[in-house]
């Protein structure tokens, strides 16, 4: 498995160029992440995909990550790679719950259903989506089962006896007693 | 396609094939807006097989969570297996024994050779051709028995664990595998006399889903698909991992990025995998196949029952686990259907933060409306066969 050395183009372009939008730049297990604001991802991502240094023309994957009861709440973790230069890079944003993240799907039009899934298994809204809705649950499921309140066995209803009893006013994201 | 078309007056009609259809490979749901036979739009509704396996595997201990990785492309489990205890491995940064490496070559290139064959078997089905499935299926009985041989299993294997892999690749095993590459060059042949000249199965697939490189990349194709629409990429070359930059293999690539070059890309991966499975038996050394740390691997079985240390070895590693360090790793092989990666965040504790499964079959299927869209209805079922999306994977 290849490594990122300190001094690699994936640390060294995207810091100088964006460096009052990078908050942190880490490297672990030989993969570099950077954490940037979410004002900044899409014309990171741009510059990612354009410069002829990096060229990450290939989206891996959008992934949603809930931290419950930490501000703000969700990461949202994106993966990619650079067919031409065979090397990968992690990005990074923290949304808070009922935040917008620009959607990426103008860039690599193939984050359109990885988005959809972030957003039905987590609530995240990315904003300038195509088609935001749910992928895996029903259209008219409550809740959002990847959230770290959600119950493992879900919410009582006429299919699922066992699941827990849901509390009167519930809203996606409130705080379970 | 005939000239007058703007003459005819047909009503747009939206059909739903599936979820239960015999050439919905599983459960795929497709709504299709016709116009006549032609298709205007087709969206693919999937989620029919959600079993919430990532909050599953976030209440699991790291072992724990191996079977639960066949069940995802339940046609080459051992595939799943590997990208899950590869990622492990990765965050808790530890090197494999060399037998272990090539034991999971093998073991790898087996269940890719097993899930083509069943990817053409089905696709042929579907097209009519059905002398191919039956065939498909003989011959993946014989990598099937070698499974059973190998770890008692037949589909869902949980052969491979973090560390290592269960069991010793044994001669008989490795004989078995031997007989096998001897018959298969033969049978695979025998299914290019059917198909590859067949007129019928040319006409229902050449010309049809064509993507070109620029859009399938675009779209996140991967694997054996997108090599059809020829893009030079196999993670086993371009990252290797394992052994893979030790053997000796060719990846084939396609021109025209049809579903006939998908065919026979997959056709010739067959046969390149069992040239690395030749290759992997030959230079397999002796040794441990599995990594010298105790709280990762557990006590051989026959030590349990005579041995007290090794029943409380055991009872630890089952009870407890191991704790994995704080951080996060993503790691990603080449599935028979694309990349399969699994991104891990740890919080230091023996249960994943989060994992995340990048599932091939589930980023394929958005190429479904660009290869379907102004083409016929008989097209769909040769453009999802030529993905060979497994729901298993696709709807986790």
């Amino acid at each position: 498995m290849k490594t990122v050395a300190e001094d690699s183009v994936l640390v060294k372009k995207v810091v100088d160029n964006f460096w009052d939008a990078v908050v942190a730049t880490t490297l672990f297990r030989g993969e570099v992440t950077h954490m940037v604001k979410v004002s900044a991802i899409v014309s990171i991502c741009d510059f990612l995909k354009t410069d002829p240094d990096l060229r990450m023309n290939y989206l891996v994957d959008v992934i949603g990550v809930d931290y419950y009861a930490e501000t703000p709440r969700f990461e949202v973790v994106y993966h990619l790679y650079s067919l031409p230069k065979k090397h990968r890079i992690r990005l990074k944003v923290r949304v808070n719950e009922g935040d917008q993240v620009p959607s990426v799907t103008h860039i690599w039009s193939g984050a359109n259903w990885p988005e959809r899934e972030a957003f039905d298994m987590f609530g995240i809204v990315f904003e300038g989506h195509p088609d935001l809705r749910r992928i895996y649950m029903a259209e008219d499921w409550q809740g959002h089962p990847l959230r770290k309140d959600y119950p493992l066995r879900g919410y009582k209803d006429r299919y699922n006896p066992y699941g827990m009893e849901r509390e009167e006013e519930w809203s996606p994201g409130k705080k379970q007693g | 396609m005939s000239d007058n078309n703007d003459l005819i007056a047909t009503k747009e009609l939206t059909l739903h094939m599936g979820p239960q259809h015999p050439s919905a490979h599983g459960v795929l749901h497709l709504i299709l807006d016709l116009q006549g036979e032609k298709i205007v739009h087709a969206e693919p509704d999937i989620g029919y097989l959600h079993r919430g396996t990532e909050k599953i595997a976030e209440g699991l201990l790291y072992h724990q969570f191996v079977p639960y990785t066949d069940r995802l492309d339940y046609m080459s489990a051992m595939s799943n297996n590997l990208a899950y205890v590869q990622a492990v491995e990765k965050l808790m940064g530890i090197e494999l024994p060399e037998r272990a490496k090539y034991i999971r070559v093998v073991a790898a290139e087996l269940s890719r050779v097993a899930g083509h064959l069943l990817a053409i078997g089905s696709w042929a089905l579907d097209l009519g051709a059905m002398t191919i499935l039956l065939y498909a299926m003989r011959e993946r009985e014989y990598v099937l028995d070698i499974f059973e041989q190998i770890c008692g299993a037949r589909m869902t294997l949980t052969y491979l664990r973090v560390g290592g892999v269960r069991y010793d690749f044994t001669d008989g095993c490795k004989e078995a595998c031997r007989t096998m590459l001897e018959v298969f060059p033969a049978r695979i042949d025998e299914y290019e006399t059917i198909l590859t000249g067949n007129r019928v199965w040319i006409q229902r697939n050449k010309g049809v889903g064509v993507l070109t490189a620029e859009e399938a990349i675009d779209l996140g194709l991967s694997g054996p698909a997108l090599r059809a629409s020829g893009v030079k990429w196999d993670i086993r070359k371009d990252e290797p991992y394992l052994v893979y930059d030790r053997l000796e293999f060719d990846v084939p690539t396609g021109t025209n990025g049809d579903c006939f070059d998908r065919y026979l890309c997959r056709m010739e991966e067959i046969r390149q995998s069992m040239r690395i499975i030749k290759q992997a038996l030959r230079d397999m050394p002796d040794g441990p196949f599995n990594v010298d740390i105790p709280e990762i691997v557990p006590p051989v079985k026959p030590d349990v029952y005579k041995n007290m240390e090794a029943l409380i070895h055991h009872f630890k590693y089952v009870s407890q686990g191991f704790k994995a360090p704080k951080g996060e790793a993503y790691s990603s092989i080449e599935a028979p259907k694309g990349e399969l990666g699994v991104y891990i965040v740890s919080d230091g504790s023996e249960r994943p933060f989060r994992l995340k499964i990048r599932s091939p079959s589930f980023m394929n299927l958005q190429t479904v409306n660009a290869m379907a869209e102004g083409r016929y209805l008989a097209d769909v079922v040769a453009v999802v066969s030529s993905l060979d999306p497994v729901f298993g994977e696709c709807d986790k």
